[in-house]
C-alpha cells in the first residue's frame, strides 16, 4: 500500500502547516511544547516582542466567531513581529457569495503569509493548505468538529507544566465531547504522549460510542470517569450546537455532569481541572471550582499564546 | 592538523577577563559553549550573585537566518538572574566567526533593558568577520578555511576541549 505523507509535514518530516495533531509524531509535539517554554519567558521581558516573524503578514480567517481565539493568535503573532490583518469574513465577501478559494486566492494577491483559519466545515483548513503558494502557511484555529490543533497542544503543555510526565496520568475529559473538536484534538495529543488512561465521560447522548476504538475509556456515570483522575479537562455545553433533545435541560446537567466540590474529591488530590473556555458557571462547572484552587483555567489562557507563538514560528521557519 | 589547549586557552581568558570586571559588571555566556565559560569564570573569578550569579543568552529569537534554517530546538533559553539596566556586561563565547551571532544576542540583550556597556570576551578569535564587531579580549586568534567548523566541548570532569568538523 502506498504512503500517503501527512499534509502538514515536508519531505523532511518538519512541520509546514497545522492542520489536526492526529498523525503527528510525538517529536513534533514535543518540540513545540519546548519552544513555547521560550516563548513563555518572552513576556517577562521589557520589549515583550520577538522579531522572528518581522516583514511576514498573518490573515486570521475567522468565517465563525471566536473572540478569545482569534485574540491570542492576533497577540501571539504580534509578539513576534508579523502585521495581523484580521478579517470579519461572516459579515464581507462570503456573504455576497465568493467562494472559499476565491478569498484565498485574493488574499493571496494581497501577499499573505500565514492563514489562520476558522471554519464551521471540518477540513476547510486542509483545503486551504492544498490551493495556498508553497511559502504560505496554513493553521486550523478550529474546524467543524474536527480539531482544534493550538487548543490541544496548549493542553497538552499546561498538563505538563503541572504534572511533568505524562506516562502515568489518568486524564478525564468530561461533557460534551460529541461535538467537541477540542476533545478530538486533545485525545490524540494525549495518546501520542503517552497517557495511559484517557477517560471519556458524559451522557451516552454526548459521548460517542466509537471512542472505545480511540483506547478511550467510555464513562457514563460521572463519579467512575473522575475517580482518581490527576487531570480534568471540562468542556463547554456547546448550546449554539445544540439541536434536538439531546439533553433534558442544562440544569439537569449540572446535577449529573457538573464539577462541584464533592465530585472533585473523588479525583487525586492534587488534581488540575481545565477548561477550554468559555466557561458556563453553574452548567458544567461549579463557580467556586472554577475559582479553586485546583483550577489552572486562566494559567491555560497564558500559555496559549506562548504556544501559538511556538506553532508559528517553527511552521514559518520550514520550507514546504 | 590544527591543535588548541581549550584549558590553557581558558586560563588566558580568566586572566582576560579579570580586568574587565567592574562594581556592576555580570558575565553572560553565549549558549552553549560560552554559557559552559561563564559558569566556570563565575565560580573562578568569585563573582558577586553566587554560583548561578551569571546570565546564559541565546541568539535563537534574533537569529538573521531563521527564514532558511527555521527555529532551533527550544532547550536554549535566555536566563538573566539580574536586572540589565545600567549594567556592564561582559559577554564570553568560545569561538568569534562571522559576528552575526553577537548581533543576535546584543538585541536579545537590549530586549531586557539598556546596559550600561557591553563587551566580548572570548576563547578563538577565527577571523571572517562579516560585521562590524571585535572582541576587547581574546585568548588566541587563529585563521581557518571556512569549511571548518570549530566548537567547545565540554567533558563530564568540566574539562574543556575543541572539536574541529567540516562544516556541511
Amino acid at each position: 500500500m502506498l504512503m500517503r505523507r501527512n499534509p502538514q509535514l515536508n519531505k523532511n518530516g518538519e512541520l509546514i502547516h497545522l492542520l489536526s495533531i492526529e498523525g503527528l509524531p510525538k517529536a513534533v509535539l514535543t518540540q513545540i511544547l519546548d519552544t513555547a517554554g521560550t516563548f513563555l519567558s518572552v513576556n517577562d521581558r521589557e520589549v515583550k516582542k520577538v522579531p522572528l516573524l518581522r516583514g511576514k503578514s498573518v490573515f486570521n480567517l475567522f468565517f465563525e466567531n471566536s473572540t478569545r481565539t482569534r485574540t491570542t493568535f492576533e497577540i501571539a503573532a504580534k509578539r513576534l513581529s508579523a502585521d495581523v490583518i484580521n478579517l470579519d469574513i461572516a459579515r464581507s465577501s462570503t456573504a455576497k457569495g465568493e467562494s472559499l478559494l476565491d478569498t484565498i486566492a485574493n488574499l493571496s494577491a494581497m501577499h499573505a503569509d500565514m492563514f489562520v483559519v476558522r471554519h464551521a466545515e471540518s477540513g476547510a483548513p486542509y483545503l486551504i493548505a492544498q490551493h495556498v503558494a508553497p511559502h504560505v502557511h496554513v493553521v486550523n484555529a478550529g474546524d467543524g468538529r474536527h480539531a482544534h490543533p493550538t487548543q490541544g497542544l496548549l493542553d497538552m503543555y499546561t498538563i505538563r507544566h503541572f504534572k511533568q510526565d505524562f506516562t502515568q496520568l489518568t486524564v478525564a475529559i468530561v461533557g460534551d465531547i460529541v461535538h467537541s473538536r477540542v476533545a478530538r484534538s486533545d485525545i490524540h495529543a494525549l495518546t501520542t504522549l503517552g497517557v495511559p488512561e484517557i477517560r471519556a465521560v458524559g451522557p451516552k447522548t454526548l459521548v460517542p460510542g466509537d471512542l472505545a476504538a480511540m483506547g478511550v475509556r467510555v464513562c457514563h456515570d460521572m463519579a467512575e470517569g473522575i475517580h482518581g483522575a490527576d487531570v480534568i479537562i471540562m468542556l463547554r455545553l456547546q448550546n449554539e450546537r445544540m439541536s434536538g433533545a439531546m439533553l433534558p435541560s442544562a440544569g439537569e446537567f449540572f446535577k449529573s455532569y457538573g464539577l462541584t466540590p464533592e465530585k472533585l474529591a473523588l479525583a487525586k488530590p492534587d488534581c488540575i481541572v481545565m477548561h477550554p473556555g468559555p466557561i458556563n458557571r453553574g452548567v458544567e462547572i461549579d463557580s467556586s471550582v472554577a475559582d479553586g484552587n485546583h483550577s489552572v483555567i486562566l494559567p491555560q489562557v497564558t500559555f496559549g499564546i506562548a504556544v501559538r507563538m511556538a506553532v508559528m514560528s517553527t511552521i514559518a521557519g520550514n520550507q514546504a | 592538523m590544527l591543535q588548541l589547549d581549550a584549558e590553557s586557552l581558558y586560563a588566558e581568558l580568566r586572566e582576560g577577563v579579570r580586568p574587565l570586571l567592574k562594581a556592576e559588571t555580570a558575565l553572560v555566556g553565549i549558549w552553549s559553549g560560552g554559557a559552559w565559560l561563564a559558569e566556570r569564570l563565575q565560580q573562578d573569578l568569585g563573582l558577586p550573585g553566587g554560583l548561578q550569579g551569571f546570565g546564559v543568552i541565546s541568539s535563537t529569537l534574533h537569529r538573521d537566518d531563521f527564514s532558511e534554517r527555521g527555529l532551533a530546538s527550544g532547550t536554549d533559553a535566555t536566563r538573566l538572574p539580574f536586572a540589565i539596566d545600567g549594567r556592564h556586561i561582559v559577554l564570553v563565547d568560545d569561538v568569534l566567526y562571522t559576528g552575526r551571532t553577537i548581533r543576535a544576542v546584543v538585541n536579545e540583550l537590549y530586549d531586557f533593558g539598556r546596559p550600561a556597556s557591553v563587551t566580548l570576551a572570548v576563547l578563538v578569535d577565527r577571523g571572517g568577520r562579516q560585521l562590524p564587531i571585535a572582541a576587547t579580549f581574546a585568548a588566541a586568534k587563529i585563521v581557518l578555511p571556512a569549511t571548518q567548523k570549530l566548537s567547545l566541548e565540554r567533558a563530564d570532569d568540566g574539562r574543556f576541549s575543541f572539536q574541529t568538523k567540516e562544516a556541511r
